[in-house]
């Protein structure tokens, strides 16, 4: 199928609304668009960060998630305790891989689950005095852990306990950080509040301690990245750019990160952002309060890496420009290669997107370094800022889909017919089902990185591996093929 | 009466940034700026309208005020 024009865009949103009763499709109908470079403004075309529709298939996730799972989760020398019953701490416990370095169970416990497993009678009584015994037990079996983060699940907002003074006894008792983060899953109408939320603990209970002490030697090249984390190597392979180009990373939030380096953040002279969705609202606050300037970036592709690596030497001395330009170079032959390796196996291919609140944007420029068009593309809970990124990005009257339902999304890839889809594990199967090859962007599908040049070699192979895979050609059994084939023929 | 931010951006025009709203936008006009204070009722570019309690001279950006309901 070639490139639809807008009207047919427009057709098919129409159609796949026509199911929905009349309000559902009233309110469905504000968040499928085509796109529109030229608008300035994603709200004059489409609505998001809106509460999803009752009885729809949503694949949002909760502000328990957006904290436990994102923010704090991978900081890896913390003790991060779900408070409230046993499952939410055990169906998220390693789901996300943020990579790390360290010994788990003696000072790293990125992947243990801590729980206060709550019963009916801490629902009834209150759960402050499990919570209280709770950490003295961490702090005996692990007392190499460097800091304590509560993360509230629904009930703990539901009967309303005080954490914060619960908190606040246990860091005079201990003498470390302990932070009570309110992300209770009801909160929001998606994981972004989760992100919110914890940016503002991190704001009141942690990035502040280091503000009186000046024994952290500075330099005038000290940036942190902000919002990568590491999911299969990535903030390490992004890492090596900024070192080669002469900058020092003081801090890695979240992944492979750690409280210290939290702490020190205040002191960097550039924030690096690249999940925007996730941690602008702390670079802004940084901004405010410590006068560190932030910018966004994106190592997806060589293209868009090679840019982002000269927008951030911009912000430095001639001599990191004259670095970031020999770091350009020397890269250039490795993702040259790539390309000339990939591209023609790959060229022309349709890719669609439905991913969290990144990368549905991030990695357009990376597929396009291999000659593949993205005709579709939506955030499960990116907000208006982040659709007004998309709109340059994205070509003329394709695709634009907030919070997908599941029916509308396999209604869209049944009549685009993507070559590739990208998302998450909860869509995986559905898609490989129906014969489209799948890759999940927000794990990686257990590969990575693919941040960087190094990553971008890993992200071209296996783009290549699952598209050319000879499985797809095989999905039909031979004699139900070779019937299909005689009855074109037969009607021909 | 939400909190706004407001700062400069990458060209160095004033923007307003309402967290709770994802509202970030330049603005196109603003009461007081200059010799008589910094403030009065600003007007962003999508139309909408905020009032800032007038500052004696232009603080140090970004700063997060307190915004009213401007008049438009």
């Amino acid at each position: 199928m070639a490139v639809m024009t807008r009207e047919e865009t427009e057709a098919l949103i129409q159609e796949v609304l026509e199911v929905y009763p009349e309000k559902a499709q009233k309110d469905r109908a504000k968040h499928l668009t085509s796109n529109d470079p030229s608008l300035e403004q994603s709200k004059k075309c489409i609505t998001s960060n809106k509460k999803s529709l009752p009885g729809v298939m949503t694949i949002r996730g909760c502000a328990y998630a957006g904290s436990k799972g994102v923010v704090w989760g991978p900081i890896k020398d913390m003790i991060h305790i779900s408070h409230g019953p046993v499952g939410c701490g055990q169906y998220s416990r390693a789901g996300r891989r943020n990579y790390y370095i360290g010994s788990t169970g003696v000072n790293t416990y990125v992947t243990m689950n801590f729980t206060s497993d709550f019963q009916e009678k801490d629902i009834v009584f209150g759960g402050d005095k499990k919570l209280d015994k709770l950490i003295d037990e961490v702090e005996t079996l692990f007392p190499l852990n460097k800091g304590i983060t509560i993360q509230s699940e629904c009930p703990i907002g539901l009967i309303g306990d005080d954490i914060e003074a619960v908190s606040k006894k246990k860091n005079k008792e201990i003498g470390k950080t302990v932070v009570p983060v309110r992300c209770e899953g009801f909160r929001g109408v998606s994981q972004s509040l989760g992100h919110h939320i914890a940016n503002d603990a991190v704001r009141d209970w942690a990035l502040d301690a280091r503000d009186d002490d000046d024994t952290f030697a500075q330099t005038a090249y000290d940036v942190a990245i902000i919002g990568d984390y590491n999911i299969g190597g990535d903030a390490w392979s992004s890492r090596i750019l900024l070192e080669e180009m002469g900058l020092r990373v003081v801090a890695q939030w979240s992944g492979d990160g750690s409280i210290s380096e939290i702490e020190l953040t205040p002191k960097v002279k550039l924030n690096l952002v690249h999940c925007y969705r996730s941690m602008n609202y702390i670079s802004r606050h940084m901004e405010e309060k410590y006068n560190i300037p932030w910018i966004e970036y994106n190592f997806f592709g060589p293209t868009k890496t090679i840019e982002s690596l000269r927008k951030i030497a911009a912000q430095f001395d001639e001599s990191i420009q004259k670095k970031c330009e020999e770091v350009i170079a020397k890269y250039e032959p490795e993702w040259q290669a790539v390309v000339d390796k990939y591209r023609p196996r790959l060229e022309g291919k349709r890719v669609m997107l439905y991913v969290g609140g990144l990368r549905p944007r991030h990695v357009i420029g990376a597929y396009e370094d291999l000659g593949m068009e993205v005709v579709g593309t939506g955030y499960e809970f990116g907000h208006n800022d982040d659709y007004d990124r998309t709109l340059k990005e994205m070509g003329d009257s394709t695709l634009l889909y907030d919070d997908v339902t599941g029916y509308e999304f396999e209604e869209f890839v049944k009549r685009v017919k993507p070559d590739l889809i990208g998302s998450g594990i909860k869509e995986k199967y559905i898609f490989q089902k129906m014969g489209v090859p799948f890759r999940q962007m927000h794990s990686w599908d257990y590969s990575g990185p693919y941040h960087g040049f190094d990553g971008f070699a890993i992200f071209a192979k296996d783009m290549d591996m699952t598209l050319n895979n000879p499985c797809w050609k095989k999905l039909k059994a031979p004699w139900v093929a070779n019937d299909a084939e005689e009855t074109v023929a037969a009607e021909a | 009466m939400p909190n706004v931010m407001i700062r400069r951006n990458d060209e160095g025009k004033l923007t307003l940034y309402v967290a709770k709203k994802d509202l970030e936008d330049v603005i196109v006009h603003m009461e007081k700026d200059g010799a008589d204070g910094w403030g009065g009722n600003v007007e962003l570019a999508d139309g909408s309208s905020y009032y800032l309690d007038p500052l004696d001279s232009e603080p140090k950006l970004p700063i997060t005020l307190r915004a009213r309901r401007g008049q438009s």
